[in-house]
């Protein structure tokens, strides 16, 4: 195992070389462009002279490399240098990625939008996680009873009805008839005490039920059809024989045997916390990752959506790897070697 | 049912046969069936019934409630809303079935690929991997650029949007059925009748088609399921980009998403399609369990 | 198993919903520090910009939400008010001829500041700031996007700390681009002064949190989200601002904007809504806000493509006006273009995307009330007949389809616009008004941020207008049409020579309006200037090279408690946030 681990961590380098060399070449060809926002009262020579001075006008491979340079090599000296308070060579020289709408560094916006999107994002997938297990679980092993019903029906609907629209009934419901929960999501809000920590709640109360409804619905239906399938199976018949209780045979043999489409989607979700829920940020306001990467493409703002998108291949490649590690643990018979 | 299935199996009859005698049984399957129907019906039929011109705009009747000559009321250009919903209906299903398809076959022959041959299953992977990395909208504004004007000029404007996006949507979302998929192969190929076939040597296609695949059907019917809808809102999403169908184009995402800020004033205009792709989505699902419960030799007998 | 796990999910909701509830009444019960509490709520205000302010350095964004959240904290010499109309802020007055302040050449004007301004941290205003700014925009590394309202500026020079003279290369009727307006203001030496050139992107820190002379400062500014601003003590206006602290907050989406003012009450303003008009009436019934709007010289107008742009010509020959070798195969036609304009009843397209925050138009400039001409009020009133009539003595005759050709070229147009759904209704409408004159409508939205892009490897940009007919809006900066008109004559035409970039994206050439264009550049101020701005807008709007089609209101909605808004479509929304109060 450990062999395969470092054989795939060895591996994931070139691979991510390969996506950056993608992503890169793709946001290089398409349209969109940094000054496509700007009003239009400012004359297109102007414009010719800002994209100049973003540095747009330099051949692709030069711009690929300044790139690989400041991400690869700048920004983690000035993350040690930060981290130790020591200055290593010329560091005033020294040119970070630097955001084409906001020219400041990438990096520092997205480490002050990762609190928001953890707490919103990752704490809608924990709660989606935590809803659908047990009714994927139960839907299954009561097949074709009423909660099974009523579980397809609700997360059919969960899925095919898009968070655009559940988000936009959610605030109708709740803040515009009801005036219960606030419709906008305050980002500077600070909890200190028990009275700022519930308005904490109340204003991540939607935005986190909106996400976990739509994520919810698509595990429920992988982890019913996952223990279907094993219920069915010789082992469980087996158990039964053997006289173990009912408990034991769902819960150890059952649910391990049928996690591994589980493992496959909560490891393909992790990254997708971290590319925020573009969607839902935008109707509610959060304003954490996902919204930064969606203004950054409108806005062609290819130094963000590159490091944004790179730090998400990361993810993936680890995180697939993860999954695959899970796979050999759950299931002792995957072997990799 | 029961006493047919204690009867030893008779050679004449194909197993197909037999698939199509236990979905029969499955009354999930059949009202789904029925549900599917009546609406590939409806979208099909349904505009020589109702008369009117999808694009008509009837400033006069804005924002009309139920009437007779406008069932389903009016948007706020004063078009018919029932008559958006049928035409929209065919570009909906259509999109969302050809993509669905085109996604499910790439997705389940690269996670077959991958979870059997270990000597592909890195290459498939890690570009699984680029493609689950790559931002869908630069991707698509790219592809767009490249190719509208191409297949416009070949194939005229309405067919040449509708293989581009077809292929587009196929492209960006057969990545999660092809881990999945892997990662059940991954698994079944090391249960002991997969082994006692290749101990058997069988050949390795064969193993693959009639081992590894049927026993990997549960979750490729639950992409599907999920596909479906995917397919039919990323339409409505591209739409709004301006990368899909002209604007005057109706589809049930589209539809959905420019009714949903006038959900106070005309409610319809969201619930119809809204319905409509759930009961879609719904029906397609009940089907997929009735298919994977007679796909399934085990399953079939009890 | 099962019904356990159902009721006490149920439970669960109904305590959160209880409590809820229990939290919402909470305030009823007096707080000790209540009337302090609320005291502080009164006196701060929630602005909303559906697109959220990237960086408060106007010189380095200039889109219009970063321009209007600077103008919170630093401001220019002077600015336009609600009429339009120049007002000194950090100059004592308005340099004229009469008061000497312009030379009689037109070609220098000298600024007299006012004395005793201070910056927020308390050193003195002082000309060489106003210098400063001036040479910071001018450095050729970087990128200004205010760069045009410094054009033709030779010499920049302080005569002493109360007095700055600007000198032009040529002869300026109109000199106030420089420092006029919220998209220059004066930024402090002392802070920028080792910002300039290629250094000022790397300048996080300042360009974030500008030192300022206005109302406001910055207290903590997060990128692309919200900024916090409190409020400025040594303001130059004592008692000012009355807010004490205001909340900036980005995101989302127009209509979500609106609701949020006028629906759930939970911001007191918001900014640029264009939305239906019965979504902001239905919305403005719940009363806790009203839509407040202001006509400026934005004008929803169609392009008519002169040259052909046949999709099968390669990127040597499409849209290109090769000195009028390649002409539009019928929009080249006068009577097809005045036919085209004729069918639309702008009213409808009001009515349905606009209501009150639009209004017909028969001119592509429609104010200030001295420039607007008044001889093409004919098109008020959308005359089918006629376009019929014309279009068949012209010899286009209907074909079986209903759609008229001559010689085998079909009346079909392909029409395309940016991506918004007002826009798409407009597209809508257009398409079925001009069916019933017998012309064949294709219909494309492009995103945004790629058709007004300027990537010349684009090929979906409005100025590579690989189209025949496309809709926009556009105005412009201040009070006089000079450059926007200018940017019309024949020579602008885009093409690879200019990397596209030239601005008479419709092509079309009169001689008499380029002459126009060069007398209107060395007129002053004056009725001879206005007649020529008026002659000329007659030109395009009579050739019909421009369909203008809607006067639009700059559009935002505040909440009944917040007064003292005073709707400015002529500069920064937020010119007078220090006289707003409750």
């Amino acid at each position: 195992m450990i062999r395969y681990i470092t054989r795939r961590l060895v591996f994931a380098v070139p691979t991510l070389i390969a996506i950056s060399f993608t992503i890169f070449a793709l946001l290089d060809l398409a349209p969109s462009d940094p000054t496509g926002q700007l009003p239009l009262t400012i004359p297109p020579e102007v414009r010719a002279q800002i994209r100049e001075s973003l540095g747009l006008d330099e051949p692709f491979p030069v711009r690929y490399a300044k790139w690989m340079r400041q991400f690869f090599v700048n920004e983690p000296l000035n993350l040690i240098e930060r981290a130790f308070d020591v200055e290593i060579g010329d560091s005033d020289s020294r040119t970070r990625v630097i955001s084409y709408a906001t020219r400041s560094p990438v990096v520092d916006i997205i480490a002050e939008r990762i609190p928001q999107t953890l707490w919103v994002i990752g704490l809608s997938y924990v709660v989606g996680i935590l809803i659908a297990l047990p009714i994927g679980i139960v839907s299954a092993y009561r097949q074709y009873s009423w909660f099974d019903q009523v579980g397809t029906f609700v997360s059919m609907v969960g899925f095919s009805v898009p968070t655009f629209f559940t988000g936009l009934l959610a605030i109708i419901l709740f803040s515009v008839m009801l005036e219960w929960l606030p419709s906008i999501y305050d980002t500077t809000h600070r909890v200190t005490d028990l009275g700022s920590f519930w308005v904490q709640i109340k204003q991540i109360f939607m935005p986190v039920m909106v996400l976990a409804f739509y994520n919810a619905a698509q595990l429920a239906r992988f982890m019913r059809s996952s223990v279907l399938d094993n219920l069915g199976l010789d082992y469980v018949r087996t158990a039964r024989a053997k006289g173990m209780r009912e408990r034991t045979v769902l819960f150890v043999h059952v649910l391990r045997n049928s996690m591994i489409p589980v493992v496959t989607m909560i490891a393909l979700g992790v990254p997708a916390i971290f590319g925020g829920a573009i969607i839902t940020e935008q109707i509610f306001r959060v304003n954490g990752l996902g919204q930064l990467l969606i203004v950054a493409i409108q806005g062609a703002d290819i130094p963000m959506v590159q490091t944004l998108t790179f730090l998400f291949a990361v993810l993936i490649v680890g995180f697939n790897l993860v999954a695959d590690v899970l796979y050999g643990i759950l299931d002792p018979r995957i072997r990799y070697d | 049912m029961a006493e047919h299935y204690d009867a030893p199996p008779q050679e004449h009859r194909s197993p197909w046969m037999d698939v199509w005698l236990a979905f029969r049984n499955h009354t999930g399957a059949l009202v789904g069936v029925g549900v599917f129907s009546f609406m590939v019906l409806a979208v099909l039929v349904g505009p020589f019934l109702h008369g009117v011109d999808p694009q008509y705009l009837d400033i006069l009747t804005r924002n009309a409630g139920v009437s007779w000559t406008h069932p389903l009321g009016t948007d706020n250009l004063g078009r018919d809303v029932l008559a958006q919903m049928l035409a929209g209906g065919r570009v909906s299903l259509a999109v969302g079935f050809t993509a669905m398809l085109l996604s499910l076959v790439f997705g389940t022959a690269v996670g077959v690929l991958a979870g059997y041959f270990k000597r592909v299953d890195g290459l498939l992977m890690r570009t699984t991997d680029l493609f689950l990395a790559l931002p869908l909208l630069p991707l698509l504004l790219v592809i767009i650029m490249l190719f509208r004007d191409t297949l416009r000029l070949a194939f005229g404007p309405e067919t040449g949007i509708f293989l581009l996006i077809v292929f587009v949507i196929g492209i960006t979302s057969w990545m999660q059925t092809a881990r999945i998929v892997r990662g059940e192969v991954l698994a079944i190929k090391e249960r002991e009748f997969v082994t006692a076939a290749r101990g058997i040597g069988t050949r390795e296609r064969r193993i693959v088609v009639r081992h590894v695949l049927p026993n990997v059907m549960s979750p490729i019917m639950v992409s599907a399921t999920l596909g479906i809808a995917n397919a039919i809102i990323t339409e409505s999403a591209l739409s709004f980009l301006g990368l899909g169908f002209p604007p005057d184009f109706p589809t049930w995402g589209r539809l959905l998403f420019d009714g949903a800020n006038f959900i106070s004033i005309t409610p319809a205009r969201v619930i119809w399609p809204g319905l409509a792709i759930s009961l879609t989505v719904l029906s397609v699902n009940y089907i997929g369990d009735g298919l994977r419960d007679a796909l399934d030799p085990r399953l079939r007998g009890t | 198993m099962t019904r356990g796990r159902a009721v006490s999910r149920r439970r669960t909701l109904t305590i959160v919903l209880a409590a809820t509830v229990l939290a919402a009444c909470g305030p009823d019960k007096a707080a000790p520090n209540e009337s302090l509490a609320s005291e502080v709520e009164n006196r701060h205000v929630n602005v909303l910009y559906w697109q959220a302010v990237s960086t408060m350095n106007p010189y380095l964004s200039g889109g219009t939400k970063d321009v209007e959240a600077a103008s919170l904290v630093i401001e220019p010499l002077a600015n336009y008010d609600d009429k339009g109309e120049m007002v000194p802020v950090l100059a004592a007055e308005i340099p004229t001829r009469e008061n000497g302040g312009v030379a009689d050449d037109m070609t220098s004007i000298t600024w007299t500041l006012k004395r005793d301004v201070v910056w927020a941290d308390g050193t003195p205003f002082t000309a060489r700031d106003v210098v400063f700014t001036g040479e910071y925009c001018l450095h050729e590394e970087i990128g200004c996007s205010a760069d045009a309202s410094f054009t033709d500026v030779q010499i920049l020079e302080a005569l002493d700390d109360h007095r700055v003279r600007l000198t032009f290369s040529v002869a300026k009727p109109v000199p106030y681009g420089p420092f006029v307006g919220a998209i220059t203001p004066i930024i402090q030496y002392e802070q920028f002064k080792d910002c300039t050139g290629i250094r000022a992107p790397e300048c996080t820190a300042e360009n974030f949190g500008p030192v300022g002379t206005g109302p406001f400062k910055v207290d903590e500014f997060r990128a692309n989200d919200v900024i916090s601003f409190s409020a400025n003590e040594l303001f130059r206006e004592s008692g000012k601002p009355w807010m004490k602290t205001v909340t900036l907050k980005g995101g989302g989406d127009a209509a979500s904007s609106a609701r949020a003012v006028l629906e759930t009450g939970e911001y007191d303003y918001a900014w640029n809504l264009q939305v239906e008009p019965e979504i902001l009436d239905q919305m403005a019934t719940a009363g806790k806000g009203e839509v407040v709007m202001a006509f400026g010289t934005n004008v929803e107008r169609l392009v008519v493509n002169q040259t052909n742009a046949d999709a099968g010509f390669g990127p040597e020959r499409r849209s290109l006006l090769l000195e009028g070798t390649n002409p539009h195969p019928f929009l080249a036609d006068p009577v097809v273009r005045r036919a085209l304009s004729l069918a639309i009843d702008r009213r409808l397209l009001v009515e349905a995307g606009y209501g009150p925050s639009g209004r017909v138009t028969c001119n592509i400039v429609p104010a200030p009330p001295s420039y607007a001409s008044t001889a093409n009020e004919r098109c008020r009133k959308p005359d089918a007949d006629e376009a019929n009539r014309i279009l068949d003595e012209a010899g286009w005759i209907p074909g079986a389809d209903g759609v008229r050709s001559k010689g085998g070229i079909r009346l079909s147009i392909l029409y395309q616009t940016s991506t918004n759904s007002v826009r798409q209704g407009t597209q809508a409408l257009v398409k079925q008004m001009w069916q019933q004159i017998g012309v064949e409508t294709e219909l494309r939205n492009i995103d945004g941020g790629v058709f007004f892009g300027s990537d010349p490897a684009s090929p979906d940009t409005f100025q590579k207008f690989y189209a025949d007919v496309q809709m926009y809006t556009s105005n412009f900066q201040g009070a006089d049409p000079e450059f926007y008109m200018a940017a019309w004559v024949c020579e602008e035409a885009p093409d690879p020579g200019n990397q596209w970039l030239g601005t008479n994206v419709a092509r079309g050439c009169s001689a008499e309006f380029d002459g126009l264009a060069e007398r209107l550049a060395a007129t002053p101020y004056g009725d001879e200037r206005f007649e020529i701005a008026k002659r000329m807008n007659d030109i395009v709007v009579q050739n019909h090279f421009l369909i203008p089609l809607v006067w639009r209101a700059s559009t935002s909605a505040r909440s009944m408690s917040l007064k003292g808004v005073r709707m400015n479509p002529w500069d920064s929304e937020l010119w007078n946030i220090e006289d707003w109060h409750r």
